[in-house]
């Protein structure tokens, strides 16, 4: 058991590396962000999640012609990848387009 | 694992685009932390979002060394999502963002969903790990999705609070349910598709009813909640494309989502233990009695007495809630605000941090119709201003002004920081009813000698409310 963790952790190594930075990193990031831009940043984190998109892009693009099924749900998942991405993008930038202006006065 | 060597030795210039996304959205997050250069954030992020779905499409090889194929297909599938995602994001009024979050939220929670099940379909044999990443992707993946579409319900008013008696029970057993399945499946103890789906349902049904009992109040943090679940989803996919930049992606809204759902929590003095399992709506009966209690007569004013009140006042503070929202009523509300201005009264905004829906939803709101920004006043610098404000104006805002917070232990928004308006000389409510608001809970500063109240809707009432004024 413990011999399969150590081999599972030396041939992972890389990505348990980049995991265990990013959760630091996702803290440190936004700490300090004021109660204002909440809203924003949820949207604005909600569209960044939306990279989900390329593993639907790479499921779709290796999916074999005569397979109806996984070519559907492929299909399906890029929509709701690029609805993801598209939408949240756009609405957090209108949300922030609002905050512009009114510094502008 | 040797594909991610393999990765590093395909193609130089797809790792780089990865490792530009990846750097693109920590910066992106990081400026949309502060005021000034949140909106660029948001764009350098979108940029590298591109970027890399671009590269993917061109550049990504399997471990055989073969390209993507079915481009009709990836392309159609973009222009279609690129296409209704910004009709839905440009058309979506003000007072409906929080539902798009979720609802925009819950598409990429189905995504993954959707991956993990064309992976597994595609897959007979998969190696324990990577079942393992399938199983939990999907199961993270439903659960959000299922989660959001409930939130983006509630939100628009489509589906009630609802508490089934015992559901904590039975929620827990479904979330064992769950664990026990993909312990059998992954652990290779069953082959049978059927358990694998059974997952799937189970989970679903996890996500609704997990969301289900959370009253409105505390939806916010329910998304935020759930959007960091999307993110770790998504970082699922990372580990089974061994896909860099899926993984920085998704691990970064992961923790960073989960902060900032406890940043939520405490602007409302909660905590999120709290929140999930002691929600405002899991007590009905609680509130049952206490709310029933009659409290006397509520006094009314005319929009008349109102205007004159207003207008020979020196300072007026406007508290605007959800009510305001509803009634798309903030640029009558800035109009009130001119006139005033014209007539030499100081008028000021108080602005509760979870006023709306979500924190921060009032000031999106008053922006759009350019009210200043320094007649924006937070919390803390409106509560101390309060004590020379003679009208304070409430436009359907109700549980972040409900003494209940301050003096009745009993109450479930107890401790929750509120705007101070008794401290005003005088205290005008406009409301549509009497009705509680969302935390469900009756209000009794609308019982209090010093308030009055004005039935009506928000922008009908302030419409009427200044044109009386330019008749005084």
């Amino acid at each position: 058991m413990i011999e399969q963790m150590l081999a599972f952790f030396n041939s992972n190594y890389h990505l348990i590396t980049i995991v265990i930075l990013s959760i630091f990193l996702g803290i440190e990031v936004i700490s300090r962000v004021p109660a204002v831009l909440h809203t924003p940043l949820m949207s604005g984190a909600n569209a960044i999640h939306g990279v989900v998109i390329i593993g639907a892009i790479i499921v779709m693009g290796e999916a074999h012609e005569g397979d109806i099924l996984s070519l559907i749900l492929g299909f399906l998942a890029v929509v709701l990848g690029t609805l993801n991405v598209v939408g949240g993008f756009v609405v957090t930038d209108r949300m922030l387009e609002m905050f512009g202006k009114k510094k502008k006065k | 694992m040797e594909q991610f060597q393999e990765l590093l030795s395909t193609n130089p210039f797809l790792l780089l685009s990865y490792l530009i996304g990846s750097i693109t959205f920590i910066m992106g997050l990081k400026m949309l932390s502060h005021p000034d250069t949140a909106r660029k954030g948001n764009m350098i992020a979108a940029v590298g979002m591109t970027l890399s779905i671009f590269t993917t499409i061109f550049l990504y090889k399997n471990h055989n060394g073969e390209g993507l194929h079915n481009y009709g297909w990836i392309f159609a599938a973009l222009v279609i999502g690129t296409v209704v995602g910004t009709m839905a994001a440009k058309k979506v009024q003000m007072t409906a963002m929080p539902e798009m979050v979720s609802l925009f939220n819950g598409m990429g929670g189905a995504c993954a969903m959707l991956i993990s099940l064309i992976e597994y379909n595609g897959d007979l044999a998969p190696a324990p790990g990577k079942l393992l990443i399938i199983v939990l992707g999907m199961i993270i993946g439903t659960v959000s999705f299922a989660g959001s579409m409930i939130a983006w319900g509630k939100l628009n008013g489509r589906i009630k609070d609802r508490t089934i008696p015992g559901g904590q029970v039975i929620n827990f057993a479904i979330f064992g349910a769950v664990i026990f399945l993909s312990a059998m499946v992954v652990g290779g103890y069953t082959g049978n598709h059927a358990v694998f789906y059974a997952i799937l349902g189970f989970a679903a049904l996890y996500g609704i009813l997990f969301v289900m009992p959370i009253g409105g109040a505390d939806m916010p943090v329910v998304i935020s909640l759930l959007n960091s679940f999307t993110g770790v989803a998504a970082a699922f996919g990372g580990f089974l494309y061994n896909n860099p930049v899926m993984l920085t992606g998704g691990i970064l809204v992961g923790s960073a989502g989960t902060i900032l759902t406890i940043l939520m929590c405490k602007a409302m003095n909660r905590s999120l233990m709290n929140v999930l399992i002691g929600s405002f709506g899991a007590k009905p009966g609680a509130a049952g009695p206490g709310g029933n209690k009659e409290q006397g007569n509520a006094k009314e004013i005319s929009l008349n007495d109102t205007a004159v009140l207003m207008a020979y006042a020196q300072k007026v503070m406007i508290i605007p809630g959800y009510g305001l929202a509803v009634a798309q009523a903030q640029h009558t509300c800035h109009e009130l605000e001119k006139v005033l201005t014209e007539k030499g009264v100081e008028v000021s905004y108080g602005i509760h941090p979870v006023a709306g829906r979500m924190p921060g939803h009032m000031n999106v709101l008053l922006a759009e119709a350019d009210v200043p920004y320094e007649k924006l006043l937070e919390m803390e610098d409106a509560n101390d201003q309060m004590g020379g404000v003679n009208v304070v104006m409430i436009l359907g805002a109700n549980d972040v002004v409900n003494p209940a917070a301050k003096d009745d232990p009993s109450s479930p928004i107890y401790g929750m920081p509120i705007l101070e308006v008794e401290k005003a000389d005088h205290v005008i409510v406009n409301k549509r009813s009497m009705k509680p608001g969302y935390a469900g809970i009756e209000n009794e500063l609308f019982f209090r000698p010093k308030t009055s109240m004005l039935f009506g809707d928000a922008k009908k009432v302030l419409q009427d409310l200044v044109s009386e004024l330019k008749n005084v």
